[in-house]
């Protein structure tokens, strides 16, 4: 228990660390600029990849349509957007990071972009045990204000339930408590991206409710 | 201080366990019905060989069906993939129809299909 607590403080000091690196560690919570520019619909870029794993960055992409689309929004068809942004000379998604908001805009008709960096993806193989682990930073921009609307840390661990103590005082670790499906899984980062991804579901510090969610309000 | 900072931690990882664990569920309502659309997507950058346009068509049609039966809409994004698709294998008429059924489900894709169905030609 000791030993796990130490181990949550240092998971949570990271955390913190990671939303202090990213500006300013209110913002998350604060959804003033948010309902100002609400948006209907979400263009979602393909993730920069800081992770050690080269298909980090498209496995994580699959798991990001389903949590935006169940809250209400309009997503754009990831494949379709990323080819037409290959064909219009953007290779990567460093580059297509860099696109400008007036660009994106006038090519796809977005009301707000999201950025993503993946931070880690992966399985770290231990002597008895194995931990697989996610973390993204997300960043949803106001594509004609350019304001951030909306940012958020979201982590996912499987440990094989060594570890029930999972948890970060920002509400962004959890155990993925679904050890069976996820060890059928070949690239079980894949499935660990989704429990990471269905934070911005939460309600607690997720995206707020779109036009298409029966909850959403004005 | 550690101890009620511990309770909060629990209580928010409990929390989240359970709503990833109900979101997760095939019970839990969902507004769309999302059949192999993750994977399809995967597939397309992971496993090129399980991929051939002609493949993922048929994957993606037979969700669509299974749409139907459920009474439920397809995800935002799905006909214009399978339009995608269509267009891949050089069949224009069924590129564009997907690509107006898009654009009818979600006004959002106006912009986006517009540019698809210039493409198409006439």
């Amino acid at each position: 228990m000791k030993i796990a607590f130490a181990k949550l403080k240092v998971q949570a000091s990271l955390l913190l660390l990671g939303l202090a690196l990213t500006g300013c560690a209110t913002t998350p919570y604060d959804y003033g600029n948010y309902r100002a520019h609400f948006p209907r619909s979400i263009l979602v870029l393909p993730p920069l990849n800081e992770s050690t794993d080269i298909k980090g960055s498209y496995s994580y992409l699959s798991t990001v349509s389903y949590p935006i689309a169940e809250m209400g929004y309009y997503v754009y068809p990831i494949v379709v957007v990323d080819q037409m942004l290959k064909e219009n000379g953007l290779p990567t998604p460093g580059e297509m990071h860099q696109a400008s908001l007036k660009k994106l805009r006038e090519v796809f008709g977005a009301d707000a972009v999201l950025y993503i960096t993946l931070k880690e993806y992966g399985t770290k193989f231990q002597l008895l045990s194995s931990v697989t682990r996610v973390m993204a930073q997300a960043k949803l921009v106001d594509a004609v204000a350019g304001t951030v609307l909306w940012e958020g840390t979201l982590v996912a661990q499987d440990d094989g339930g060594q570890n029930n103590s999972g948890g970060g005082i920002l509400g962004a670790i959890i155990n993925a408590a679904v050890k069976q499906a996820l060890n059928s899984s070949v690239d079980h980062a894949h499935d660990v991206s989704r429990f990471a991804n269905r934070q911005m579901m939460n309600e607690n510090g997720g995206l707020l409710y779109g036009p298409y969610h029966p909850k959403h309000k004005l | 201080m550690e101890a009620d900072q511990m309770k909060k931690v629990t209580a928010i990882s409990f929390s989240l366990v359970l709503s990833v664990l109900t979101t997760a569920c095939a019970t839990q309502p969902t507004i769309y019905s999302w059949g192999q659309y993750e994977n399809i997507v995967y597939d397309t950058y992971n496993s090129p060989g399980k991929s051939a346009p002609a493949q993922e068509i048929e994957r993606m049609e037979q969700d669509y069906q299974k749409a139907r039966a459920e009474n439920k809409p397809v995800p935002p994004g799905f006909h214009a993939h399978l339009g995608y698709l269509y267009y891949q294998v050089g069949k224009a008429d069924a590129a564009r129809e997907q690509f107006q059924a898009e654009k009818a489900q979600f006004p959002e894709s106006a912009v986006l299909m517009n540019r698809l169905l210039a493409r198409l030609g006439k």
